[in-house]
Order: structure tokens, then C-alpha cells, then sequence
């Protein structure tokens, strides 16, 4: 990535609590995807070595998932506000094809999150609740006798396929990082320079700067 | 009967080596004569002798069937079930030996995640490897008959084997030579098909019309085999399924389609994003934005 100018303006972006949350999230799911996939592709079962064997990964992969959506649920608290819909956001959809060129001079100002964002806080937050209830029914440690057979084929089947949507969508948000630099730093040291905000966010960095003029000595950002 | 050379394995789960088109060589199948079975659990008490395992005391729970259900530790169970036979008005005590059913096509093995955790072998015994096992409680969704069960600690999955270890060195299973009337015998497949035929006309010649030979082709056919006195209701006997077959949720979950396609989209949208990326990233902030934001910030604007 270059260098950010020297002079360039913070502006704070994530909080400490959501960050840690996230990674928390982040790491637990590369750790499930991993074993998940080793569960459910033969081919790829050489990848529970990394868990110290089958049987540690299998008995693994459910306890990350519990992880996971205790700190899915606290992103979900600090987002949600951020990510209801908003009027520009169906103007910013039709014209996806800017936005994935990175034309924003063409696109409407836009809030702490993009469409693309909020989809995904929401896409997620479904799949997770999928995964989470498929998962308790095919967790055979403590659920084996909790439902029917029959429901938990149906189980392994809806688990598997929500699996491999929510890898779909971590590997465009894994993208979209790299595609626009200085937007990791927004989840590592939480804040952003102005002008990543004026590009990408710039309603939401107009609310940032009017947030503190209106409570001077604030730096709070909005949330 | 040659068994002793008939122990190769044909089909190991989660693996690709193992060979699709199945063909038996040498197959062996244990016959449970329905009728001949008197339930006096002597198959039960071999099987825990000669796989040395350790069924806790249970309770009663109001049935000769003891323990309730199959465990971990009990590979065959005779369930019980009482019939009242509309047609003669008579009680009928129906008595099953349950357990694993060696199926051609074998669901578990189909389910299981584990290479090499559960194999078929040449003459059609299907069998559990324990020390490849990782205790997930796939081949019970697998299994069309619900035989399998998954011990505490170590999670294991654990069902008959067939005494694979006693037909390995040309005997036959051990529930076999305890049962006192010869309702359980073992051979290859053809003396067995025999043997069944010769029982069929029997029982058919003692008014039992609906006689025959339970071994559904859903499964391709079993390696246990029963003959049922009612054989047009199988369910009568505990819930024996009428046509047994790997579910087709199974099907799907483990099926080359929904595999190939859930590695197609993964590689595409990996390959998307780097050609994305190349193509049109990444996505610069410039000076000139720096510079607006200073002055949004710094309240020039």
C-alpha cells in the first residue's frame, strides 16, 4: 500500500471494543472455514492437521462457532444503527458498476457504511443464524438424539451450503479491503485519514466533523 | 467358504482410491430366520463376548428388549414388538435381531468424512475402523436403518462388523454359533439365497403366504439378510424399512454436483477479485481528497 501523506487528517473509525470483536470474528472464521471444509470435502481433510487431527478439529469447530456468534452478536449491536438502509443507498446499487470502479465522483455521498457494506453486515448476520441452528443440529456431541435423523440430513445439508455463502462473501470482503487501501487501518489502529472518509464515506465524515463541532473537544466517532 | 481370502478392501470412505463399480467376489451373507428365532438373546451375549464389550445395567423398561435401544457397546439387539394379526386374531410375538445391515451400497460409508474410517470389503462386510474415526455422527445420518451409534469418550462410531475379525481366519460370526435353533446362519451368498429358498416354500406350505426374503435393493442389497414371515409389512418387525435407501438430502449434501459447484464459486470469486483488483484497483485516495478533508475538518467549507 503507499504511503498516506504525511500530513494527512485521523479520523477516529472504529472503536477498540469493535475491533477486538472483529478479529475475534475473523479469526474464528478462517479457523471454521478450515475445518469445515475439511469436514466436508474429503480432499481437503489434510487440513485438520493444523487442529492436531480429525477428531480435535471436529470436537473444535463447533466451540469456535459458539465464539463467532458471541462476537457477531457485539458487532451486530455497535453496526446495526449503521447499517439500516438509507434513501441514497438504492441509487448507489443501480450504479454498482462506479462503484466497483472506484468512480465515486458519480455515486451519492454516503454514510459510515456503503450498500455493499451493509449487505454484507446483513447477509452475514442471516447465514450466521442458519449456520448457528444447523449447526446445533448436526452438533452430535451433545444434540445427537435433540432432533430426528431425518431433520439432521437436512441439517448437514443447509449448514454445508450457508457455509460456503458466507465464504463467498468473506472472500469479497477480504477483497475489498485490498481494493481500497487505508481501509485496513480502520480495523487495526480504528481510524482512517480525511481523505479516505471524503472519498469513500463522505457523509458519514460531514457527520463526524459536525458532531464535533457541535460538542467541542469530542472525538467520538458516530456509531 | 472361503472367506479368509476375501477380505480385501473395495470401498473406503472419504477417499477416491476406492473403486466405484463394486463388484463381490466370495460375498458372504448372514441369514436371520425370522421365524426359527426363539429371543433367547444367546446372539446378544455372544456378540458382547467375542467384541469384549461392556453393556452397563440398565432398567426395565417394560420389554424382554433389553437393553431399549442399540449402543455403543450392544452391536445387535432383539427388539420385540407384539402382534395382533388381523386376519387369524392371534397374538404373533414378533422378534427381530437388529443390527448393521452390510449394505451394498452402504450409507455410513457414503457420509463419513474420515478416510478410511469405514471400508467395504471384497466379500460385502462393511466395517468400522475406529482409529480413523473422528466421532462426528455422520454415518448415523448416512445409515438408512439407524444402526450406528457413537460412544462418549473417545467419541467413537461403533456397530456389528460382521466378526470381520472371525471371518477374516474362515469362521462365521459368533451371534451365528450361539444361536441355539440355527435361525442365524452364515455363508457365501449363493448357499444363503439357497438355504432361504428352501425356508420360503416351508413356511409358505404352513399357511405363511406373504413369506419372503428381506433384502432391498435400495441399498443394492444387504449382506444380512432376513426371512420375514409377513414379508409384505416389514415394518411390523420394530420398524424394519419397507424400501430402505441412502437419503436423498445425503445424496445431495455429499453428491459431486453440490461439491464441484461450492469449489467452482470459491475459485471464481477468488479469481474475480484478483482480476478486479488488477483490473480496475485498487481504489487510490488521493491528495486531493486529503486536501478537502483538511479543509471539511479545519471548518473551511
Amino acid at each position: 500500500m503507499p504511503a498516506e501523506p504525511l500530513d494527512a487528517v485521523e479520523v477516529k473509525r472504529h472503536t477498540l471494543d469493535v475491533r477486538i470483536a472483529h478479529w475475534i470474528v475473523a479469526l474464528c472464521f478462517i479457523l471454521l472455514g478450515l475445518s469445515g471444509l475439511a469436514l466436508f470435502y474429503p480432499p481437503f481433510f489434510f487440513l485438520t492437521a493444523l487442529f492436531g487431527g480429525g477428531e480435535t478439529a471436529r470436537l473444535l469447530h463447533p466451540w469456535l462457532g459458539i465464539v463467532l456468534v458471541a462476537g457477531y452478536l457485539w458487532l451486530f449491536v455497535r453496526f446495526v444503527s449503521a447499517s439500516v438502509p438509507a434513501p441514497e443507498d438504492m441509487t448507489w446499487m443501480l450504479r454498482l458498476g462506479d462503484a466497483m470502479s472506484g468512480r465515486e465522483e458519480n455515486l451519492p455521498e454516503i454514510g459510515k457504511f456503503n450498500p455493499g457494506q451493509k449487505l454484507y453486515f446483513w447477509g452475514m448476520a442471516i447465514l450466521i443464524l442458519v449456520l448457528l441452528a444447523s449447526g446445533i443440529i448436526i452438533w452430535n456431541a451433545y444434540f445427537a438424539t435433540a432432533t430426528s435423523i431425518p431433520t439432521q440430513r437436512i441439517g448437514l445439508l443447509v449448514h454445508s451450503i450457508a457455509a460456503i455463502l458466507a465464504i463467498l462473501g468473506f472472500i469479497v470482503h477480504v477483497h475489498m479491503v485490498t481494493w481500497e487501501p487505508g481501509t485496513l487501518r480502520a480495523m487495526v489502529r480504528g481510524s482512517v485519514t480525511g481523505g479516505w472518509g471524503w472519498k469513500h464515506h463522505r457523509k458519514w465524515l460531514r457527520g463526524v466533523v459536525a458532531g464535533k463541532r457541535a460538542k467541542p473537544g469530542t472525538s467520538a466517532p458516530a456509531e | 467358504m472361503g472367506a479368509a481370502r476375501t477380505m480385501t478392501v473395495v470401498r473406503s470412505s472419504a477417499t477416491s482410491s476406492a473403486n466405484a463399480a463394486v463388484s463381490f467376489r466370495d460375498e458372504v451373507v448372514k441369514l436371520i430366520d425370522v421365524s426359527k428365532c426363539i429371543g433367547c438373546k444367546a446372539c446378544q451375549a455372544a456378540c458382547i463376548e467375542w467384541n469384549d464389550t461392556v453393556q452397563p445395567i440398565g432398567y426395565f423398561t417394560g420389554s424382554y428388549q433389553n437393553p431399549p435401544d442399540l449402543t455403543p457397546h450392544m452391536f445387535t439387539l432383539m427388539r420385540f414388538n407384539e402382534w395382533v394379526n388381523p386376519k387369524s386374531g392371534e397374538l404373533e410375538w414378533l422378534i427381530r435381531k437388529d443390527g448393521c445391515m452390510h449394505c451394498a451400497e452402504p450409507g455410513c460409508l457414503a457420509a463419513c468424512p474420515a478416510p478410511g474410517a469405514i471400508v467395504q470389503y471384497e466379500n460385502g462386510i462393511v466395517d468400522f475402523v475406529q482409529e480413523n474415526c473422528i466421532g462426528c455422527g455422520y454415518c448415523v445420518k448416512g445409515c438408512p436403518f439407524d444402526i450406528p451409534r457413537i460412544s462418549a469418550m473417545p467419541a467413537k462410531a461403533y456397530k456389528c462388523t460382521l466378526c470381520s475379525d472371525r471371518v477374516a481366519v474362515g469362521d462365521g460370526p459368533a451371534c451365528a454359533k450361539a444361536c441355539p435353533t440355527e435361525a442365524i446362519v452364515f455363508g457365501t451368498k449363493q448357499e444363503m439365497l439357497h438355504h432361504a429358498a428352501g425356508r420360503l416354500i416351508d413356511l409358505k406350505s404352513r399357511g405363511f403366504a406373504e413369506a419372503g426374503l428381506y433384502n432391498p435393493g435400495g441399498v443394492k442389497g444387504t449382506h444380512v439378510m432376513y426371512v420375514l414371515p409377513h414379508a409384505d409389512q416389514p415394518e411390523l418387525y420394530s420398524n424394519l424399512p419397507a424400501n430402505p435407501r441412502i437419503s436423498p438430502w445425503v445424496k445431495i449434501w455429499k453428491g459431486a454436483a453440490t461439491k464441484y459447484a461450492s469449489l467452482a464459486a470459491m475459485a471464481a470469486f477468488i479469481v474475480g477479485a484478483v482480476v478486479h483488483h488488477v483490473a480496475s484497483g485498487p481504489n487510490q485516495v488521493s491528495d486531493k481528497d486529503e486536501e478537502e478533508a483538511r479543509k471539511l475538518i479545519e471548518g473551511r467549507r
